[in-house]
């Protein structure tokens, strides 16, 4: 992964600075106007929150069954990377809610669902950053919870709350509006990748500073 | 010993203890208690509770008292270090947290037969109109809310800060629970009571209590080993 970071960080830099060029090219959507470009940082953001979610729920089962280090650094950065983009989601979300739906928050069931995510997995950053010592292993149970708990969550609000447009508008969007979609969601994962390979090379490279300094007082 | 032994060996104990000191079904029902009231400041107009506020206030008052009992409980057994003597018992992980679920839900339970009527006499709601759906709901809600907070409250025993972080970890992943708890009681005790409604609400409430006990057993082994 490491030999990755820079070809990678070159692309992501041309892919970034290629995105507002496609979205300002982008047609007008018919009804909401200008303000419905903010979709274009909106729905990349949710679908680089909820692969972190999956990658820290995932390397928090590796971790809970066999212990291994590297799946928690995994799980710590990849927890971190669902508050970073997760706010990125949360703060465009009103945005483009006061413009369409004018309420801030509409408690709609993806938006609902998201945020009950994004609390989780602020719990499991203070779990492991105020629990002290062992608190890495708990703060696995309560991501594992959490990536079970996604679909039950999304399921339960849907049932409670609908104002959100379905989800059949993704893939019935035409060419023009769905390239700049799909170009800044490839970046966004890009980015997420990008994130993910420098908190975990900080993460091996505080466990081993704490190696080193233990070695020493011994 | 056999598994549902060695856990009824553990819910009598606590049982036992609570039944002689009945520090905790006190002290949580005066705060369920107090709960009721402080909503009644704000969901009361007129003298009457505004529409499906006595579900919602009900549930805030068990998930609120529940993390109480459940703090509590635990705190006992960390004073004087006996959770560590229960984990080196030759008591299968799992049974022990059986053990521990069922005297949390059974004191909630206690708890719940005070407010649940107190809650429909305060609040207007027609308890009495369809008794069993109500009795289900709260049941299969409490064993859901408990099921998730037993394992929190057990792994945080042992962690500084443990009486925030119980809360803060609690009431977001039992989300779901809590959803159909209030939706549900509130279509059975609505003017026009929606039982189709509430099936709905019992059966995803009866199906969060499968998947969260499942998911605990399978986790507790591996966070309560030193």
């Amino acid at each position: 992964m490491q030999k990755l970071f820079f070809p990678l960080a070159a692309v992501l830099a041309v892919m970034f600075a290629v995105a507002p060029v496609l979205i300002v090219g982008a047609p007008y959507e018919s009804t909401m106007g200008l303000v419905q470009k903010i979709f274009y940082f909106h729905f990349p953001s949710w679908m680089a929150m909820f692969t972190a979610v999956f990658v820290s729920g995932g390397a928090s089962i590796v971790f809970l069954a066999t212990r291994r280090k590297s799946a928690d650094a995994v799980a710590v950065a990849s927890a971190e990377l669902v508050v970073a983009f997760g706010l990125i989601g949360l703060l465009t979300g009103p945005l483009w809610g006061i413009k369409a739906w004018g309420v801030w928050w509409s408690w709609d069931p993806r938006g609902t669902s998201a945020l009950v995510l994004w609390l989780i997995f602020w719990g499991y950053l203070l779990l492991r950053r105020f629990g002290g010592p062992g608190s890495e292993r708990l703060a696995a149970a309560v991501a594992l919870f959490g990536m079970a708990n996604v679909p039950f969550v999304y399921w339960s609000v849907n049932l409670w709350r609908t104002l959100h447009p379905k989800t059949t508008v993704v893939s019935s969007l035409p060419v023009s509006m769905g390239l700049p979609l799909w170009w800044s969601t490839a970046a966004f994962m890009g980015l997420f990748a990008l994130l993910m390979t420098l908190r975990t090379r900080l993460e091996h490279d505080r466990a081993r500073l704490d190696e080193l300094y233990l070695a020493l007082e011994d | 010993m056999r598994f549902v032994e060695a856990a009824w060996l553990v819910t009598r104990k606590d049982l036992l203890i609570e039944f002689r000191s009945r520090e905790i079904v006190y002290t949580t029902l005066l705060f369920a208690v107090s709960c009721l009231l402080v909503f009644a400041f704000g969901f009361v107009r007129e003298g009457r509770a505004v529409e499906d506020a006595a579900s919602g206030i009900l549930w805030v008052a068990i998930a609120f008292s529940g993390t109480l009992a459940l703090g509590r409980a635990f705190e006992r057994e960390r004073q004087n270090e006996t959770l560590r003597g229960l984990l080196m018992s030759p008591i299968p992980r799992p049974a022990l947290y059986v053990g521990k679920l069922t005297g949390i839900v059974l004191l909630l339970l206690a708890v719940e037969t005070v407010i649940v009527p107190m809650a429909g006499i305060m609040f207007q709601a027609r308890m009495l109109a369809h008794p069993l759906y109500l009795v289900a709901l709260v049941l299969t809600g409490t064993v859901g809310f408990a099921a998730v907070g037993t394992m929190f409250a057990a792994m945080l025993v042992r962690t500084r800060s443990r009486d925030v972080l119980l809360p803060i970890l609690l009431y977001p992943v039992t989300v779901p629970v809590i959803i159909a708890g209030v939706r549900g009681t509130a279509a059975v005790l609505a003017e026009d009571p929606n039982l189709e409604m509430a099936r709905l609400w019992l059966s995803m409430l009866i199906a969060f209590d499968m998947l969260f006990v499942t998911l605990a057993l399978w986790t507790f082994e591996a966070v309560m080993t030193e």
